[in-house]
């Protein structure tokens, strides 16, 4: 049983999410901010008071990696370890910390005060080096900051109180265009969508030709147009802010400058399907933004932008709830998104149904990005025949990258959809670049004959993601990074990503070992066919695209790690001894194997 | 559900079906078997084995749960899906730790079974060796976690049929598990009974029962004397264990 000043702070969690299953992850959430971790008892008495199993409860916390069932100390430090993180130098700055506070990575130091791990990109890849502290983002660190913070930690000063400006997100928007543009007014899109009636306003969607900002690129007006005529009237808008694709920070850029066009996207959206309820899911690594998102949905409702009768209308009432995710990529596939707002695990659905007729709570739902909704405002005000009129035919409008890695100006680039991968480079300050990797890990590296190729659905399709890497990098680096990271994030659901995701790292670390060999390059492509062919979601289809276009376009950045054998054993003997050398304190020559491939 | 005269192709034959029946139900309701291990007649579709993948128009698609749609052509029994299921098969062999020869499950265990109808001789990748301890704690029962599949079958039945949800996954990708509904973790804490339909679904050999180990000797066993696609055609439950 927890002490009772625990058991009424569940209570008080239970009371302030009306004790409704779909809230769980939320109140896990919260319990995790509170108490640093989960404990066994907390959860027994949290799945009492929803009237859950408990081992739902435990089977939803142990999902997520920013909820602990264990802890993980006083000072929760997470290094996001993006490929675009690493070359930023977090791993020296990560062990900066670790000497600094005497722990080990992954390890609660011994007086559990601190831990220091490290965690999927958090989108700052635009920063410099940047951390989470309890969930807060540091961004700019170096030495210096890390040796400070390390002092505040063992002075045991909370983190509110520690200097603001450790914690300043720069919005670094480079290249502005339709949308960071536009100056709209709150509640001016919304007043010429209801002007146009819905069916209007539709029309409008139709001509804009907008397609999804969030990768797949599916027409929103259709999409919208299937939800509206699904069968149930309680239909459900939802944005997805989860952005997690390494490399991508737009979204977060829109959610900090253009919020109110965000949650106006939303409501004309619930406008066009007739919905009442609409969720933001926003990926816990953007926590920071609650309050400001929290304060322009309040401002919304006192203008009657959200709430009872819209902008004045009759019969349109629409309001924005705001849930936070815990620290899952797989999280931003719709229907794992879903689950998630549900309180569940998130593993992605089976589908058909889709969630235009089976969605949140079974209800139909519609799942947009942030810039897709963003843009709708746009359509609404100016009209669908001036958007289509930007960008390219089967593109229409602007597209918003986010520019990291080896440029001179990383940051937020607005360019109408078409423009050619080298103007980006030229714009960003780039030289001597050696690749890009368009989408994030799950997109597309680019070697330099083709940095003539465009951004657009049609030939470089993207969700934003831009990162650049000069003739100093290693393609092969660059797609391990990305393997571990799909491996990292895959939820275990289906046997060809749960398994193939790890085996693909296994392969991947052997050949950076220079333990590779030419069978092993076989067995990379096979599993590279499996996991495109059998996964039951997007993230497992994708996971070997790095190491796809590092075979074709890079192939001697692999076959220089191969040693000349046909077959080398992953299995390491002297290896496999360490643990009996480490136990009887031997590390003479004779506790090696002299065959092992170090020694040889 | 009315019958409709609709038809599509299974390797080149055809096999009719009704509104709403998957590829998977319609296939075997001709007499036609594609291998399964998560899907089971009593329960939706839950798709995550991949072992009843098939091609239909070129591309992949789960067959246990996508629509049968007229006129398709389905390929299932040819050298690329048979290799691709051996390769699922593989995966599923080295992620846990099945020492088949010692295993009281063997000749009626699924994987196995299957194993050998898809003629996989080796494992081919590296084995994870993970450290699943056993779970001895209920008086009847003995959970032996090192062979799980994650079919969640158990999970399914004791929530669906029992009513009781004993079980549940935690944790994600390859750190995946299941967990037992009390807060020691401890089987033997639970309202769990071997008469439980949970307790008798498990296709491998994670939830046994005691004291009836090795009864029928090896060699006798189910998939012993016939393979499981026969057995799997025969059964009303389309287990045969
Ligand atoms: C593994 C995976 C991760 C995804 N992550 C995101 C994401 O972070 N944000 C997003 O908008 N879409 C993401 N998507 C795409 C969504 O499933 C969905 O297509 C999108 O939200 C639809 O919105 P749109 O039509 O406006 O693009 C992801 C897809 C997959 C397979
Ligand atoms: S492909 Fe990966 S992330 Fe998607 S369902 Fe399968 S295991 Fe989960
Ligand atoms: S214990 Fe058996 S029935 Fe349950 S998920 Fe594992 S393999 Fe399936
Ligand atoms: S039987 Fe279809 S995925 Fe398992």
């Amino acid at each position: 049983m927890p002490d009772p000043q625990t058991a009424s702070l569940v209570d008080e969690i239970l009371a302030r999410g009306e004790r409704r299953p779909e809230r769980l992850l939320q109140m896990l959430v919260q319990l995790q901010e509170a108490l640093g971790y989960l404990p066994a008892d907390v959860l027994t008495v949290l799945a009492k008071g929803l009237g859950l199993p408990r081992a739902r409860v435990e089977g939803v916390a142990g999902f997520y990696s920013f909820l602990h069932l264990a802890p993980v100390g006083r000072y929760r430090v997470l290094f996001p370890d993006n490929i675009i993180d690493r070359m930023l130098g977090t791993p020296g700055l990560m062990d900066r910390m670790c000497r600094n506070l005497w722990l080990e990575p992954g390890h609660v130091s011994e007086d559990g005060v601190a831990s220091v791990d490290t965690t999927s990109c958090i989108g700052m890849g635009d920063q410099g080096p940047s951390m989470l502290v309890n969930g807060h983002t540091l961004t700019g660190i170096d030495d210096a900051r890390i040796d400070a913070i390390c002092d505040r930690i063992r002075a045991g000063e909370p983190v509110g109180a520690w200097p603001a400006e450790w914690f300043r997100v720069e919005d670094n928007i480079r290249r502005a265009d339709l949308l960071l543009d536009a100056r709209l007014a709150p509640g001016e899109a919304l007043a010429a969508a209801i002007a146009l009636g819905r069916e209007g306003w539709l029309e409008q969607m139709h001509r804009s030709n907008l397609r999804g900002r969030g990768g797949a690129g599916f027409t929103t007006a259709v999409k919208w147009l299937a939800c509206r005529d699904a069968a149930g009237a309680d239909k459900v808008v939802v944005c997805n802010a989860d952005e997690g694709e390494p490399g991508t920070f737009k979204d977060r850029v829109l959610l900090t400058r253009l919020a109110d066009a965000v949650f106006e996207g939303m409501t004309l959206a619930a406008w066009a399907v007739g919905a009442q309820q609409g969720f933001l899911y926003l990926r816990g690594e953007y926590r920071y933004l609650v309050e400001a998102l929290e304060s322009t949905l309040e401002a919304r409702r006192s203008a009657g932008l959200l709430g009872h009768c819209i902008h004045g209308c009759q019969g349109f009432d629409f309001d924005i709830e705001i849930r936070l995710g815990a620290g899952a990529y797989v999280c931003g596939e719709e229907t794992a998104l879903l689950e998630s707002l549900e309180g569940k695990r998130g593993t992605p659905r089976i589908r058909p149904p889709f969630p235009v007729t089976h969605g949140y709570l079974g209800r139909p739902t519609v799942v947009n990005n942030v810039e897709t909704l963003a843009k709708t405002c746009l359509i609404a005000r100016d009209g669908g025949e001036w958007f289509a009129s930007h960008g390219t035919a089967q593109s229409t409008g602007t597209k918003l990258l986010s520019v990291s890695g080896d440029v001179a100006r990383p940051g937020v680039y607005e360019y109408p959809f078409g423009v050619p991968v080298e103007r980006v480079l030229r714009d960003a300050g780039a030289e001597d670049t050696l690749a890009v990797q368009v989408g994030g890990a799950a997109g597309i590296m680019l070697a330099g004959y083709e940095f003539g190729r465009h951004i657009a659905f049609e030939d470089v399709p993207t969700a934003g993601a831009f990162m650049v890497f000069d003739a100093r990098r290693d393609p092969f680096e660059v797609a391990r990074n990305f393997v571990h990271f799909f491996a990292h994030e895959s939820c275990g659901f289906c046997t060809p990503c749960r398994v193939g995701t790890g085996l693909l790292k296994g392969y991947m670390d052997k050949l950076a070992d220079g333990n590779g060999a030419y069978r092993d390059l076989a067995d990379i492509e096979w599993l590279d066919r499996l996991l495109k062919n059998a996964s039951h979601c997007g993230l497992g289809s994708s996971a070997p695209n790095p190491v796809i276009d590092v075979l074709q376009k890079f192939r001697p950045a692999i076959e220089r790690r191969l040693r000349s054998a046909d077959f080398q054993p992953a299995f390491d003997l002297d290896k496999a001894l360490e643990r009996a050398r480490q136990m009887t304190g031997r590390d003479d020559a004779e506790a090696h194997l002299s065959n092992s491939p170090e020694h040889s | 559900m009315r019958d409709t005269p609709q038809t599509f192709l299974l390797d080149g034959v055809p096999v009719p079906f009704h509104e709403g029946q998957t590829i998977l139900e319609a296939a075997r309701a001709a007499g036609r078997y594609i291998p399964h291990l998560c899907w089971h007649p009593d329960f939706p579709p839950h798709g995550s084995c991949k072992l009843c993948i098939v091609k239909v128009g070129g591309r992949h698609v789960s067959s246990c749960a996508m629509p049968a749609r007229a006129g398709a052509e389905v390929e299932s029994d040819t050298p690329e899906m048979n290799g691709e299921r051996r390769a699922l098969l593989q995966m599923l062999f080295v992620e846990g730790n099945h020492f088949c020869p010692s295993c009281e499950k063997s000749g009626h265990c699924q994987l196995q079974a299957l194993a050998y109808d898809l003629e996989m001789m080796t494992p081919r990748f590296n084995h994870f060796y993970p450290d699943r301890p056993v779970d001895a704690s209920h008086p009847d029962v003995l959970l032996d976690f090192n062979r799980c599949i994650y079919c969640e079958l158990c999970v399914r039945a004791s929530r669906d049929k029992d009513g009781k949800s004993i079980f549940a996954l935690t944790n994600r990708g390859i750190h995946k598990h299941l967990v037992v509904n009390a807060e020691s973790g401890r089987l033997g804490d639970t309202d769990f009974s071997g008469d439980d339909l949970a307790a008798n679904i498990c296709p491998v050999g994670v939830i046994l029962r005691k004291r009836v180990g090795f009864a029928v000797p090896i060699g006798s066993r189910t998939y012993d004397a016939t393979p499981i696609r026969v057995v799997a055609m025969q059964s009303e439950d389309g287990e045969g264990a």
